[in-house]
């Protein structure tokens, strides 16, 4: 890919600033989707061009949009996702800090076409100087006319808002983001109805990601055939990977979907740092199964990981060298998800706790051999058996670690502690 | 109307009904924790999950609308395994007090633990998450914050029934507990409710906690006399004396709720102003008499006042507390033993009583209206009428049943009618009134026996004795019953045959019987009451 879309920054030095944005053809998909596209036509582009969500679960936008009900007289809510709290996963903040007005372009182009005339930025509340950058950003197109009353003469307004979360994953998952703009506790509404149906204020409601919805403008621009021919046809476009962890370059890579992650982690990430070897890989934030390094010549798109029953997820790519105890590990993970989990629901509230001390007491060499198989058990007691996937968030990637590398467990165990290093103790989440 | 297998049978059921309700329908109990059918659903205790064929995954009962052609599995090895596993979630953290806990004996953590458990634990006592004990809500209401189960009932009913919202879930994950808002008390007038809704040994009542096991109660089904709206209640007692109310669910009446004030009204029963045996006027005090003394001595008053003054000199002023039945019996023996067509009603409350516009009515009588319909109170002066009356000497025997006429009308006016008046008294306890007596019959109270009560909206509902009156006290249809053959040698009767009478002379009742009128009360003929159960 020649040019840089979401990482366009990258290329264009202050494309952040409104005028930067407005030499580099800034708006004018927009312009084009507002003056000479219908709405449904817009929404039409989006279905062809096969952009499918990137939060996590790859649903397709515009069949998402195409939800929406058609005979309602309540008004359609558009909140573009920007609580991006995965671990390992800093993509979105890209965009907000360093190429806002695309991500706000997306947003117009979509409230167009769901006819939404308002839309909320749910951005999480640690991003302050991305809320910073996202409030300038509006203040310009609000003066340029681009947002607001009347835009581009056309007659369709729109009022955009950031609303800063006060910092909970749980504000993610899209019901728990509509609750929490609403001013309640942030606990994920059971589904049906979807938002689509019933979301913001009970209104019509589309939640998308910001990298979803910063897609959607080059959709515009160049047609639906362009986005398709980047990367493969089953789940095509631009992606952000980022990668963190033991690697010489982390860093964020925009790069086609379907990249094998190999190539990823040594081609564009430099490699294992220190000429290390590679352990294990989280490849999807950490909320899905890890990989070992017979496992990561795999595509990086939506359908090639889950044929080898992993998940292409954010494509926050965690990658731990040959030194990582991976109970440790997972013992930070399962930390997470135990801090995380919004109490609602009782197998997660009560499940992701448990598996927190008994990771911990298996790490400080205090775990017996059965407690291997209790948190399996734990884990399978607590998937699909929830209102929203956080369990399944905990539990998937804590049964890959027990199957994938359950002699380190086991070696926990007998060994009464960490048989690679004595290693600090996390402390449980408050 | 979808038709619908559940558990290997066919149900045919209404549109609307999730699986939880459905089953029910057929006897099957799917269990569950946080759904409550008079509160919005929320899904989060999990208990409830059942195998619905052609679903990949399981689903919870609570929100999942039954639907046609449907086959719902709650027993399969699945539904179980889950439900197995949401007890043993719920329970790492819990501390199974039981022996020290209020709830135990009607705890749903015990009751499905037993069916659905599996009996093994797996976490040390050290290792559990600790949380606040004792924490106090407000006036009826105490927190054990470790047995709470989150399941979201409590906060639901402060915000969706008396939108009072002052509980709000706090913290996150396990952590979870449910608190007040800052700078609120739990103190809205049906906050007792909660503890009525909480699955678990959570919210336990301060009122009740602690004074008895709950196996050892008794339970007898009735309805709060406190005010007009009659919330239908249980009455649960032990060898002669009341330890609580519960709200009954009548979704005609007071749905699934009562107020507070009503749950503690079975305080205003067991006072030590209760009148033990029959008094009759001495020359300075009260003597003790024997019923069939101060029945003879009633007879007395009436006949020589009847030879004297004519029959019209005898009244009878019947307050609102006073069921149909009693009422009925008073006024018969007025008018058809003595010759009288002097009855009246009287419904007094206090001119500033609490109330709302949910279940706490300002007419603080049980039965205002069921005195209307037997023609005893109209416009309301009938009361007045008669003292009146007796005040220019034309009453000189006057029948007050369960009424404090000092309260209602004050001393002074009491003081210059009633001088010279004999009056005969039937009431429960003793008040104000009391001293202007001349012969006193004790009565039983509403939860010491039978009858009916018609509610402001003009449905007929029963009250049932939960054990006999204190004392020589008599049940009111009885002492009533007494002094009827005292007079003219009439037979004794059963409640059901004083009910019968009444059904058969005062149009309003017609039809009616203590069978039709069943544990939900029916609407009086004429009177805008509508209901479904």
């Amino acid at each position: 890919m020649a040019e840089n879309v979401l990482l366009r920054h990258e290329d264009i030095p202050d494309i952040h600033k409104l005028d930067i944005y407005l030499a580099h053809a800034g708006y004018a998909a927009a312009r084009k989707a507002l003056t000479t596209l219908k709405p449904e036509e817009v929404t039409a582009l989006v279905k062809e061009s096969n952009l499918r969500g990137r939060g996590g679960a790859g649903f397709p936008a515009g069949v998402k949009w195409g939800f929406l009900p058609k005979d309602s007289d309540k008004p359609v809510y558009l909140c573009c996702n920007a609580d991006e709290s995965e671990p390992g996963t800093f993509k979105d903040r890209a965009i907000i800090e360093k190429n806002t007005h695309i991500l706000l372009e997306g947003i117009l182009i979509t409230c167009y076409a769901i006819n939404a005339h308002t839309a909320y930025i749910y951005i999480r509340g640690e991003f302050a100087y991305g809320a910073k950058c996202l409030e300038q950003a509006l203040a310009a197109a609000y003066a340029q006319g681009l947002l607001g009353k009347d835009i581009f003469g056309t007659g369709f307004d729109l009022e955009v808002y950031v609303h800063r979360g006060a910092g909970a994953y749980i504000c993610g998952e899209e019901t728990g983001l509509i609750e929490s703009i609403e001013g309640k506790r942030a606990y994920p509404r059971i589904k049906p109805p979807f938002p689509a149906v019933y979301g913001l204020f009970g209104c019509p409601t589309i939640v998308n990601n910001v990298e979803t919805l910063a897609c959607v403008p080059s959709i515009i621009k160049n047609g639906p055939d362009w986005f398709r021919s980047i990367g493969p046809e089953s789940g095509p476009g631009p992606k952000i990977y980022g990668v963190s962890g033991h690697v010489e370059k982390p860093g964020m890579f925009e790069l086609p979907l379907g990249m094998p992650l190999r190539e990823v982690i040594y081609d564009y990430a430099g490699g294992i740092k220190d000429g290390k070897q590679l352990k294990a890989v989280m490849p999807a934030g950490s909320s899905f199964p890890v990989l070992t390094p017979d496992e990561i010549d795999v595509h990086m798109d939506f359908d090639s990981m889950r044929a080898i029953g992993a998940f292409l997820g954010t494509a926050g790519i965690i990658v731990m060298d040959e030194d990582t105890c991976m109970v440790r590990a997972l013992g930070i993970v399962d930390r997470f998800y135990h801090h995380e989990s919004c109490g609602q629901c009782s197998p997660c509230r009560e499940g992701t706790g448990w598996l927190h001390k008994l990771l911990v007491r298996l790490e400080e060499g205090n775990g017996k051999a059965e407690d291997i198989d209790l948190i399996d058990r734990i884990c399978t007691n607590m998937m699909g058996n929830t209102v929203c996937v956080l369990a399944d968030a905990a539990a998937m990637p804590t049964q890959s670690y027990l199957t994938k590398f359950s002699d380190e467990f086991v070696a926990h165990v007998t060994e009464g502690g960490c048989p690679l290093k004595k290693t600090a103790v996390q402390p449980e989440a408050a | 109307m979808p038709t619908l297998e559940i558990d290997g049978q066919e149900v045919t059921v209404e549109d609307g009904l999730n699986v939880i309700q459905a089953a029910e329908q057929v006897g099957i109990e799917v269990p569950h924790y946080c759904y409550h059918p008079g509160l919005s659903i929320s899904g989060n205790c999990r208990m409830c999950l059942v195998e619905i064929e052609n679903m990949p995954k399981l689903q919870i009962g609570c929100n999942t609308r039954v639907a046609d052609g449907m086959v719902v599995k709650t027993t399969s090895e699945r539904a179980k395994h889950a439900q197995a596993a949401v007890l043993e979630f719920l329970l790492i953290n819990h501390p199974i007090d039981c022996p020290i806990c209020d709830q135990a004996g009607e705890c749903k953590l015990q009751d499905y633990y037993m069916l659905y458990g599996d009996y093994k634990s797996e976490m040390q006592l050290e290792a559990k998450v600790h949380k606040g004990k004792v924490v106090d809500l407000g006036p009826e209401v105490v927190l054990d914050e470790e047995r709470c189960i989150l399941c979201a009932r409590c906060t639901r009913f402060c915000d969706e029934i008396t939108q009072t919202g002052e509980l709000g879930i706090f913290e996150r994950g396990d952590h979870s507990r449910i608190s007040l808002f800052p700078g609120k008390q739990l103190d809205n007038p049906y906050s007792g409710n909660v503890v009525d809704v909480c699955p678990v040994g959570a919210l336990t009542s301060k009122d009740f906690r602690f004074k008895s096991r709950v196996w050892y109660l008794e339970k007898t089904p009735s309805t709060c006399t406190r005010c007009a709206t009659g919330c239908n209640i249980d009455i649960y007692h032990r060898q002669g004396e009341v330890f609580r109310f519960r709200p009954r669910q009548n979704l005609a009446v007071n749905t699934y709720w009562m107020c507070d004030e009503g749950r503690h009204w079975y305080k205003s029963f067991q006072q030590d102003s209760r009148i033990p045996t029959p008094l009759v006027r001495g020359e300075s005090s009260f003597t003790v008499a024997s019923w069939d003394e101060a029945g003879k001595k009633v007879a007395q008053a009436v006949r020589s006042t009847q030879d004297e003054h004519g029959a019209d000199a005898v009244a009878a002023i019947i307050g609102a507390k006073a069921t149909n039945e009693e009422a009925f019996l008073l006024s018969r023996l007025l008018r058809e033993h003595i010759g009288s067509t002097h009855t009246a009603g009287l419904s007094w409350s206090p001119a500033d009583a609490f109330h709302d516009d949910f279940l706490i009515h300002a007419d603080k009588n049980p039965n205002t209206q069921g005195l209307k319909s037997l023609g005893l109170l109209n416009g309301g002066g009938e009361a007045e009428a008669i003292l009146s009356a007796a005040a220019r000497g034309e009453v000189k025997v006057l029948f007050i049943l369960g009424a404090d006429l000092v309260t209602a009308f004050g001393q002074e006016r009491i003081d210059s009618v009633l001088g010279e008046t004999t009056v005969i008294l039937l009431d429960t306890d003793y008040n104000d009134t009391t001293e202007y007596a001349d012969i006193v019959l004790p009565i039983a109270a509403a939860v010491e026996t039978d009858g009916t009560c018609t509610n402001q909206a003009g449905r007929v509902q029963r009250l049932s004795q939960a054990f006999p009156p204190p004392g020589e006290a008599k049940a009111g249809w009885e002492a009533l019953a007494l002094l009827s053959t005292q007079l003219d040698g009439s037979d004794s009767v059963s409640i059901t045959d004083v009910f019968g009478e009444l059904t058969h002379s005062v149009p309003a009742f017609a039809g009616l019987t203590y069978g039709k009128i069943g544990l939900l009360g029916a609407p009086l003929a004429g009177v805008g009451a509508s209901a479904d159960n």
